[in-house]
């Protein structure tokens, strides 16, 4: 199964693929960011590895270089077994990446979820949403299949913060028919909740420096 | 919503936008390009200019000409676009223009690398252009005082007629934070009556220029224009401080440091040992009075930078020998752990 994991910049799209991709048996995470230089999954590797998740990386994700190019194993993951995790760049001009790998994930299962955080300023209400969404539905050949409301305020987060969120994402599914697939957050938080939807429980890996050890 | 969830890059830019800035014009650079992806969508919403210019050179010199026809005009650039504007920057400085410029900072010197660094100090505040003029610094510490410094500093350029650097290294620019905006007010700023907006044959014409031909015409500029400097460093000097009382060691740090140096001081207190923090906001004016008035009391002070000892200069002059004065940094794009820092603050207490 191939899982791709797009959105808008700062939606979560990294958390995201790094808790799905530590939840799956035999998962190869792709990091697939050409436009973000900074929180990347392979923020997470070592975690990641670990765990027995197989992480691809640009050769020089987390350097002093900015170099956006694509890993060579890409391909030898698509071809293989086991699950594959997509963590894709923000916005179309990030979804550009996944173009080239277009007949080989349609030759597979895959699903295509699409982040929201509704207190992100361009997604802040259904029109921008989806036009948004659309953009990288272009860039990338490829469908959205599933809505995601993770709705976040980093730390400041409330049950009424990822209700909000959930109005505009029921707004997007009803507009364009496609399903939601899950309520993503902090376990802690998820546990208030009253939802319809499956939750994602989230474990969070990309810290800031204050928050790290030596 | 009240708040939104921002990345320091684009907080600036919208801060900017609700700061009444119409024109920016830049050049990307990593890691502060989302300043100029964010102002490419949003300005032609809100009826303003926006511009990649062919160059950082280019773009600096477009600020300077929008600065004299009197709008809010902002740029910004990580460090070695930063270096390439210095020449545009001194002949602001030098035409009493005001306009915000905006340094994401990462590893140096030449090309160096994307990773956050504080090695532009020396930079922003001791110069970087030519001739004697002076740049009001500012350094956020959170996104929140990121959107705050960006509203000042249009407020500080407009109020003295210079160019306000805000400067922040690339973890802030990078990294995510809720934030809200404030209502804008400017209607208690001088009016722009210097500004080239066309005489209408009613009015001399007003001239914007750094070049007097006589000697003692120029020293006169320059002498009027120290008097403006000082009134700022009497009155403009911005800080933060933190658990200074009793405190046997105090860290000096800015940006995203602090907030390290913060997690340091709450592994001190963990172990017993009292550790302080001054947090200087405007880099220059340099917070010399906190500084100073500290050192008797304390066994010493850290500076804690991502360079290899830049700010802990002015730290020293301040000091003035009262305390002893240590350096412990990071550089090239490496960044300070809370541990590390703590290690400094055991050795020294």
């Amino acid at each position: 199964m191939i899982y791709i994991i797009c959105g808008h910049y700062g939606s979560g799209k990294t958390e995201i693929a790094i808790n799905l991709a530590l939840s799956l048996d035999n998962a190869t995470i792709i990091d697939l960011d050409i436009v973000n230089p900074y929180f990347r999954t392979a923020d997470a590797k070592e975690k990641l590895e670990s765990s027995n998740v197989r992480v691809i990386t640009p050769q020089f994700a987390n350097t002093n270089i900015d170099m956006p190019t694509v890993p060579a194993e890409v391909f030898s993951a698509l071809t293989g077994e086991g699950n594959i995790i997509f963590d894709v760049g923000g916005d179309d001009a990030g979804a550009i990446a996944l173009g080239q790998y277009n007949r080989f994930i349609k030759e597979k299962k895959y699903e295509v979820q699409f982040v929201i955080n509704a207190c992100r300023p361009m997604t802040e209400n259904a029109d921008d949403t989806i036009k948004l969404m659309r953009e990288i539905e272009a860039a990338s050949r490829l469908k959205v299949t599933k809505l995601i409301n993770n709705t976040n305020l980093k730390s400041e987060t409330t049950k009424e913060i990822i209700s909000d969120g959930q109005d505009l994402v029921n707004k997007v599914s009803d507009a364009t028919g496609i399903p939601i697939g899950a309520v993503s957050g902090k376990k802690e938080l998820l546990d208030t909740i009253k939802t319809d939807f499956p939750k994602l429980p989230l474990e969070l890996h990309l810290d800031f420096p204050w928050e790290r050890g030596v | 919503m009240d708040k939104v969830l921002m990345k320091g890059n684009e907080a600036i830019a919208e801060a900017a936008i609700r700061a009444n800035c119409r024109h920016f014009f830049g050049y990307p650079i990593t890691p502060q390009t989302e300043i100029s992806a964010y102002m490419a969508k949003r300005m032609s919403k809100v009826g303003g200019t926006f511009l990649q210019a062919e160059s950082e050179v280019a773009a600096i010199n477009m600020v300077y000409g929008a600065a004299g026809a009197g709008v809010r005009v902002m740029t910004s650039s990580s460090s070695p676009g930063i270096s390439l504007k210095m020449e545009g920057l001194s002949y602001i400085a030098g035409a009493d223009l005001p306009c915000v410029i905006v340094n994401i900072v990462r590893a140096g010197p030449g090309l160096g690398g994307i990773q956050p660094a504080q090695s532009d100090y020396f930079q922003a505040v001791k110069g970087g252009g030519h001739g004697d003029y002076r740049m009001i610094v500012i350094a956020p510490s959170s996104i929140q005082e990121t959107v705050d410094c960006t509203i000042d500093a249009f407020d500080l350029a407009d109020k003295y007629r210079m160019p306000v650097m805000l400067m922040g290294d690339g973890m802030l620019g990078q990294m995510m934070e809720p934030v809200s905006f404030p209502e804008v007010k400017t209607d208690h700023l001088p009016k722009k009556d210097w500004a080239t907006t066309g005489t209408k044959m009613k009015r001399k014409a007003n001239i914007i220029n750094s070049l007097y031909i006589h000697p003692e015409e120029l020293e006169e500029v320059i002498l009027k224009r120290e008097e403006k400097y000082n009134t700022i460093y009497e009155t403009e000097v911005k800080y933060h401080t933190e658990g200074l009382e009793n405190a046997d060691v105090v860290l000096v740090a800015y940006g995203t440091t602090a907030r390290i140096a913060k997690a340091a001081i709450a592994l001190a207190k963990q172990n017993g040992i009292k550790a302080g923090l001054i947090r200087p906001i405007t880099l220059w004016p340099f917070p010399t009075d906190i500084i100073a008035k500290t050192a008797p009391n304390v066994k010493c002070m850290i500076s804690v930078e991502m360079s290899t000892g830049q700010m802990v200069e002015d730290i020293r002059l301040a000091v003035n020998g009262v305390c002893p004065v240590h350096f412990y940094g990071r550089t090239g794009g490496a960044v300070p752990t809370p541990t590390a820092i703590f290690e400094q603050i055991r050795r020294y207490a």
